[in-house]
């Protein structure tokens, strides 16, 4: 299935979670959050929630600001 | 000759100065300046993680947000319903409902769109979100946040990133009267001397971040804003002098031979 992530489209086997996905793009589950189309997922769901064709899916960190 | 503490939304502060996080070389020297700085609140920004390249260095890998309040930020939102997505992240990505809202114009000056700042106040605050909202000089703005219910008042001293000093003194003076919550100029701030001149006029805190960041040595400014603010807020208390329009001899003037 193709997910759009951070904006760019990428094939990923069907099934996938959102734990999968985030271990799969080698990144610290506790580090990110995640939204998946406009809605946040919080952490405690990422384990049992199915992505789906077509989501697009925002994974974002803190990084330095003013 | 103890002060009171400075309380943002219930959390206790001992020190009145807030720094950022951007623009420094590394994280490595942000934690350090941080550190020189003695503040305990900073403000971070929410972006997207670089896929490419996921061991990029993180933030939170430098600066422990079990040790420092993190105040995420909203910084390039420019509408209400953006600075409410990306503060619905951040509460996710930290747990924290304590955020800075700012919702910007036009990116050749950086002003705050003050109609949209006050209607992305209401839907955070709707949220449970706790704002504080950096704001222009306008005391009428001012207020105005201050009913929606922010939790602290930050008005520009001068435009983002230009390092002017407070430009309006005599307003952030205004909007410090009348204000009930905490105000904290927030931007502006070139050098040491600014800081003080900001909590001479009464402040409860300043936010800097280009000041420290943009110095030669921004370990060495981080120190000295610390004791700007210090200095600042002692003089404030203390209350000045009067002002005179001519001299007044510090030497008795009797008994000379």
């Amino acid at each position: 299935m193709k997910l759009t992530i951070n904006g760019e489209t990428q094939d990923f086997a069907d099934g996938l979670t959102i734990s999968g996905l985030v271990e799969a793009l080698g990144l610290h589950p506790k580090k990110v959050a995640i939204e998946r189309n406009m809605e946040v997922v919080p952490k405690s769901l990422h384990a049992e929630t199915r992505l789906s064709e077509g989501d697009r899916i925002e994974i974002v960190q803190f990084v330095g600001g003013g | 000759m103890e002060d009171t503490p400075l309380i943002i939304a219930d959390r206790t502060l001992k020190s009145r100065l807030i720094i950022g996080t951007g623009k420094y070389e590394s994280y490595e020297q942000n934690a350090r300046a941080l550190e020189a700085s003695g503040a305990e609140m900073i403000t971070v920004a929410v972006r997207r993680v670089n896929l490419t390249d996921p061991d990029q260095p993180m933030l939170v890998d430098h600066i422990d947000p079990e040790k420092y309040i993190f105040l995420p930020n909203t910084a390039g939102c420019f509408t209400g319903e953006d600075a409410v997505r990306t503060l619905r992240l951040a509460r996710e990505a930290g747990g924290w409902d304590l955020v800075k809202l700012e919702v910007l114009s036009d990116p050749k000056h950086l002003y705050p769109d003050m109609e949209e700042t006050l209607r992305a106040a209401k839907l955070l605050i709707k949220e449970g979100f706790q704002v504080m909202v950096y704001c222009s000089d306008d005391p009428v703005y001012a207020k105005k946040l201050e009913e929606a219910g922010c939790c602290a008042i930050m008005p520009l001293g001068a435009p983002i990133g230009s390092g002017l000093g407070i430009q309006n003194p005599v307003n952030i003076r205004l909007i410090i009267e009348e204000a009930k919550v905490p105000v904290i100029v927030d931007a502006g701030v070139g050098t040491a001397s600014d800081a003080a001149v900001a909590m001479e006029l009464g402040c409860d805190g300043v936010l800097m971040n280009t000041a420290i960041a943009e110095a030669k040595d921004p370990i060495r400014m981080a120190s000295a804003m610390k004791h700007a603010v210090i200095a600042g807020r002692e003089a404030y208390l203390a209350g000045r002098m009067p002002k005179k329009r001519y001299a007044d001899p510090s030497s008795p003037l009797g008994g000379l031979i």
